[in-house]
């Protein structure tokens, strides 16, 4: 399973939830499988899902869901940390961990060769980090969401990507779409 | 009331209720005040543009965020201020410190200095500079401003506004 199949298997299950969704592929294919208001794409800024739904869950009550990558979780590795020490049990971290820079033309990470982000987000003192394969992640984030503890999944996958049109939406519509969800 | 609990003070009248900082010796003050303030979410964060991300998202959850960091910042989160903060239109007010400017004792800072405002000049960000005690009093205009005109603004304060460089 490539990262498409597992966002096209999870779409029933992040449906009216908040889900802020990584840059690149990754939002492109979350906005052609299930766009909804709920869903907070990333345009820009590499890196920064986990810490935007990080901000989210703190500010709300309501749950949130950052879909991440394994590139972009190394790329902001800092915000391990901070997580583990903010701990918002309203919060998923959902690193779809295929081991490849996918929006860039499938370089690979280190995710993908020595270094396990499920360790590393342990040794940072994440409490509840599952890590699952492709097949299991639905199963994996609706026990996450109904525990209703701050859970980080690492679902591990193949890499590859699906032919996406780019998101044309202006930013300020889906921030303000967002807003309103949040407080609907 | 100390320039910090002043600052602190603004914050909270302002309902600013999230506030994320990377320390600077010139800030330790400010940044013990917002700790100290329980109507105040601390959340140290690790670089910048985690920071600034965090505070996009505490935004988006309804709560008015802050920043507190250093000049030397503005080189790292160039491009988070641009396509997010700016892109997305989000008010984020930035309480720098203004390090490499008189009484400075380290070289190495002057050389952000001389870029500081260039920089913020050049991604159109609204800059205020404080340089002696009382210009605090414009504190709490600045942070209705940026929140009347969704942007990120710098307030950029140094050395001699904060009482020197511990010399």
């Amino acid at each position: 399973m490539i990262r498409s199949d597992i966002l096209r298997d999870i779409a029933p299950i992040l449906s009216n939830q908040l889900v802020v969704c990584n840059i690149g592929l990754p939002s492109q294919e979350l906005h052609l499988i299930d766009d909804q208001p709920s869903n907070f794409y990333m345009l820009g800024t590499m890196g920064l899902s986990s810490s935007i739904g990080l901000g989210v869950a703190l500010a709300q009550d309501k749950t949130v869901i950052s879909i991440d990558g394994d590139g972009s979780v190394l790329t902001n590795f800092g915000t391990l940390p901070t997580i583990a020490n903010n701990v918002a049990d309203n919060y998923i971290l959902l690193i779809i961990d295929n081991g490849s820079y996918g929006s860039t033309g499938d370089q690979p990470t280190y995710a993908g060769l020595k270094t396990s982000l499920t360790n590393v987000a342990k040794a940072c003192g994440c409490e509840n980090v599952i890590e699952c394969s492709a097949a299991d992640t639905g199963k994996t984030l609706q026990s996450a969401i109904d525990s209703k503890k701050m859970t980080i999944i690492v679902a591990k996958c193949e890499s590859g990507n699906i032919k996406v049109p780019v998101i044309t939406k202006d930013p300020v519509v889906i921030r303000d779409r967002f807003m309103k969800a949040v407080q609907a | 009331m100390t320039v910090s609990e002043k600052i602190v003070a603004d914050f909270v009248a302002n309902d600013v209720e999230f506030i994320t900082t990377v320390p600077c010796k010139q800030l330790a003050g400010v940044i013990d005040a917002v700790e100290a303030n329980s109507d105040i979410y601390h959340i140290p964060s690790n670089k910048e543009d985690e920071g600034m991300g965090l505070c996009a998202g505490a935004y988006m959850g309804g709560k008015r965020p802050a920043i507190i960091m250093q000049n030397t910042a503005i080189g790292v989160t160039v491009n988070t201020l641009v396509t997010l903060t700016q892109y997305y239109r989000m008010p984020l007010p930035m309480l720098i410190s203004y390090r490499g400017e008189l009484r400075e004792p380290v070289a190495c800072q002057a050389e952000m200095a001389v870029h500081t405002k260039a920089l913020l000049n050049q991604l159109n960000i609204p800059t205020y500079h404080f340089h002696k005690e009382d210009d605090v009093e414009e504190f709490d205009a600045i942070l209705k401003y940026t929140y009347m005109c969704n942007k990120p603004v710098a307030i950029l304060t140094d050395a001699s506004f904060w009482g020197g460089y511990g010399e």
